[in-house]
């Protein structure tokens, strides 16, 4: 193996594991914020107690969270030295506005949110878990604009430098607001918020399965609902939104959404199918015109095919077609467990019908693959290039760093990480099956 | 060396105002998990645990960010040191993921073997995150083996000699005092009394190891003085260093524990901004072909990057410092241990 191939299956592995813990954490800090607020409204301990349940589990999750990102901020360094000297006047800024209006806030306030119920008032408490929330909806934003910047670069120039060339900020506000920032960032939050409301709806539904914690699950489980209903809705907006992006700044990658070849013909769209690369067709049941439809508004219209890119300029096809397509299904399929959640609660059922409640305990899982194949997607639709059209990945790998040494680091972290995912799934679930805490009957005279 | 204070200078300080912020505050947490298992009940593990439960991660926050500053302002001693060093910032990477893991892992069971585990793991960390720290500054002082490209070619082995251990040592042995007199200040009864005696057996092997690497440096690594030696009012930084360690034993003496911690924090500021000095306009010092080295100039992102980031610097740190000291501030005295502890 070459060392751009491992140092990439290394990337990969880490910003994967990673990825699992930030959406929740954007989610829950979402769900916080709401039932923190109802305590702070409402002085009843019950939201309080509820609240401290969720906010534990935050507590877990974020720790997760940071270790693993500590990481990340590090193997541009370490395995991507060429690209981070070629962008690092761009893409570092981004990186650095992170730490500094995000991750300080974040953990910052953490600390309030996690200890701080005996030492502050409700009202500095609820500001705590809005500075968390915002602190983690934050972070999205810089590492969203740094992403995005290399899917669409804009507002940079090429420059010489030492020996090198590199690229640097021309204009700060369009490396910011590059084409694809708001489209992508807007579509992130969703699936963010989306991974948050399933995790409360799956440990909600749990413990009406096992008759526990009635009221508790039912107050979370109505607050979740009415985020998952809104974000899982959103996200069709937003997704297409991304889509008829990605169709004026990379065509090769959506060419390769929907495996369509033909350099300049109208594309359908598959329900599902499977990418021949060698004969370069696609199989699979079409809706034909449906992607120039969605596209242009016209069925007619010519969509640009994989044929009329260089071979070499092309992404690995049937990855890319089948990640985005499964994506798709398990968003549809959220979209329906959302309405039906919603049309339970309003006739009352959500909360009695045990199958419906077993499959809002696995759905948790659902937006995490979504998350997790989104971003296949969009990392494997970019290639062959780290930054599109500027630098191509095979070009930007550490050149002092040996193959054998990057094969260490990723054994390494395959077992560090299959042991940490291993306890953070054992730990959830006991403080899940631990639960909240119960309400102790208050002494007489006294409001909690 | 002239001193100008251009961009380029002005970031070297940020940059360095935030590894200095680091050292300074997850010091004492690294301090603390190197002393952990001196302690021997639950009970006061648990304390050591929450010691540093509310504030850790925000001190850690300091190396990340300090870490993307370096990325945004100097990209190319952020490339050439993170690859250079591969095998030691990974293994860095792990103690921090370990440590991490093991504060918030340990009080999820109550089962012996598990804190057993978590408390070495915490410990064993904490002592081997600090070791690193040193040993990368001691190669960034000694100099690193440089081509024209600002490649490193030295592999991990390479990083590894008298001076960088002993200034590996010496950090941890720092971070030990730091710690101790962090845990003083946050303890009482029983622990509180251990942890003082600690206090004065660490602040001596501290000053055994300082004094070590002081001799080591004036005489094999030169070079780290000379801007001292070059503007003798610049003397006053070592000067300010000496004082302020002295003062830690004297403040603890009289019992001002908070005192001694504030000595204790401007001892690492000054011994960080010494280093700090001893490289400048350097970052990365390159040996045997001097040319080869990186400094604030060669390696620095464009000026107007530069000037962009001292916008975001110019609104970030204020907040920053504001709601850092409020946290503080709510989580001031002694540790009381309740249903929301580690």
């Amino acid at each position: 193996m070459d060392a751009a191939l491992v140092s990439r299956l290394q990337f990969g592995l880490t910003i994967a594991f990673h990825y699992i813990f930030p959406p929740l954490t954007i989610g829950l800090g979402l769900f916080l914020v709401i039932s923190d607020g109802l305590y702070l409204k409402t002085r009843d301990r019950f939201y309080k107690n509820m609240t401290q349940f969720w906010v534990r589990i935050f507590g877990l999750i974020f720790a997760l969270g940071v270790s693993t990102g500590i990481v990340m901020e590090f193997e541009f360094g370490t395995n991507w030295a060429t690209y981070s000297r070629f962008v690092g006047d761009v893409f570092g800024s981004a990186l650095a506005a992170e730490g500094i209006f995000a991750f300080f806030l974040e953990s910052g306030f953490l600390a309030i949110l996690l200890f701080g119920w005996e030492k502050v008032k409700p009202g500095t408490h609820f500001l705590a878990t809005v500075m968390v929330a915002l602190g983690a909806h934050f972070s999205a934003i810089w590492i969203v604009v740094a992403n995005s910047w290399m899917q669409t670069p804009a507002g940079y120039r090429i420059v010489e430098h030492g020996a090198l060339m590199r690229a640097e900020v021309a204009d700060f506000w369009q490396v910011v607001f590059n084409p694809s920032t708001l489209d992508r960032i807007s579509h992130v939050y969703m699936g963010c918020w989306q991974a948050g409301a399933f995790l409360v709806l799956s440990v909600s539904a749990w413990y009406l399965l096992k008759k526990k914690h009635r009221q508790f699950a039912v107050t979370s489980m109505k607050i979740a609902i009415v985020i998952a209903l809104f974000s899982s809705v959103m996200q069709l907006v937003t997704g297409d939104f991304s889509a008829r992006g990605v169709a004026k700044t990379q065509p090769a990658k959506m060419a390769s959404l929907e495996g369509h070849f033909p350099a300049n013909e109208p594309a359908g769209m598959y329900l599902f199918g499977w990418v021949d690369t060698k004969n370069e067709t696609t199989h699979g049941l079409e809706i034909p015109g449906l992607l120039s439809f969605m596209l242009y508004g016209d069925a007619s219209k010519p969509v640009t095919g994989l044929d009329a890119i260089p071979k070499e300029d092309r992404p690995p096809v049937a990855i890319v077609f089948q990640s985005f397509h499964a994506m798709v299904a398990i968003g549809m399929l959220l979209i329906l467990l959302a309405i039906i959640s919603t049309v339970g609660w309003w006739r009352g059922f959500i909360f009695e019908k045990r199958w419906l409640l077993w499959v809002l305990v696995f759905s948790v899982l659902l937006p995490q693959l979504a998350n997790q194949l989104g971003w296949f997607t969009a990392e494997l639709g970019r290639q062959p290039w780290i930054v599109y059209g500027l630098l191509r990945t095979e070009d930007a790998v550490s050149k002092n760093v040996s193959v054998s040494q990057v094969e260490g680091s990723l054994v390494i972290f395959g077992i560090i990480y299959f042991l940490l995912g291993a306890l953070f799934i054992y730990l959830l679930d006991s403080k899940i099956k631990h639960g909240p805490d119960d309400l102790e009957p208050l002494p007489e005279g006294h409001r909690a | 060396m002239n001193f100008t204070f251009d961009l380029n200078t002005i970031w070297f300080l940020l940059v360095g105002a935030l590894f200095t912020g680091y050292a300074v505050l997850d010091g004492f947490d690294l301090g603390v998990g190197a002393l952990h298992l001196f302690t021997k009940t639950d009970e006061e593990r648990r304390i050591m645990f929450n010691a540093i439960g509310p504030v850790w991660d925000g001190n850690e926050v300091w190396l990340v960010t300090g870490g993307g500053a370096l990325f945004a302002a100097f990209p190319e001693v952020y490339a050439t040191v993170f690859s250079g060093f591969y095998a030691a910032i990974y293994l860095l990477l792990l103690g921090l993921i370990f440590r991490a893991v093991a504060i918030e892992f340990r009080s999820k069971h109550t089962s012996a073997t598990w804190r057993q585990f978590w408390d070495i793991s915490f410990s064993a960390s904490s002592i081997f995150s600090a070791l690193l720290i040193g040993v990368a500054m001691g190669n960034l002082a000694w100099g690193v083996p440089l081509d024209a490209e600002f490649q490193y070619h030295g592999g991990f082995l390479g990083l590894i000699n008298p001076y960088t251990l002993l200034v590996g040592v010496t950090t941890v042995a720092l971070f030990m005092m730091h710690g101790a007199i962090y845990v003083v200040l946050k303890t009482e009864g029983e622990l509180h009394d251990k942890v003082r005696r600690w206090v004065n057996n660490t602040i001596i092997f501290f000053i055994i190891c300082y004094g070590i690497t002081t001799m080591t440096t004036l005489l094999y690594v030169p070079h780290m003085a000379q801007n001292i030696r070059e503007h003798p009012a610049l003397f006053i930084l070592p000067l300010i260093n000496m004082l302020a360690i002295a003062n830690v034993p004297r403040e603890m003496h009289h019992g001002r524990y908070f005192f001694a911690f504030l000595s204790s924090c401007v001892s690492v500021a000054a011994l960080a901004a010494l280093f700090g000095l001893g490289l400048y306009p350097a970052l990365v010092l390159a040996r045997p072909v001097a040319a080869n080295s990186l400094d604030i100039y060669n390696s620095a992102s464009s000026a107007g990057t530069l000037k962009i980031m001292m916008i975001i610097a110019a609104i970030g740190i204020p907040l920053v410092l504001a709601y850092t000291s409020s946290v503080y501030w709510i989580f001031r005295g002694k540790v009381k241990i309740d249903r929301s502890s580690y």
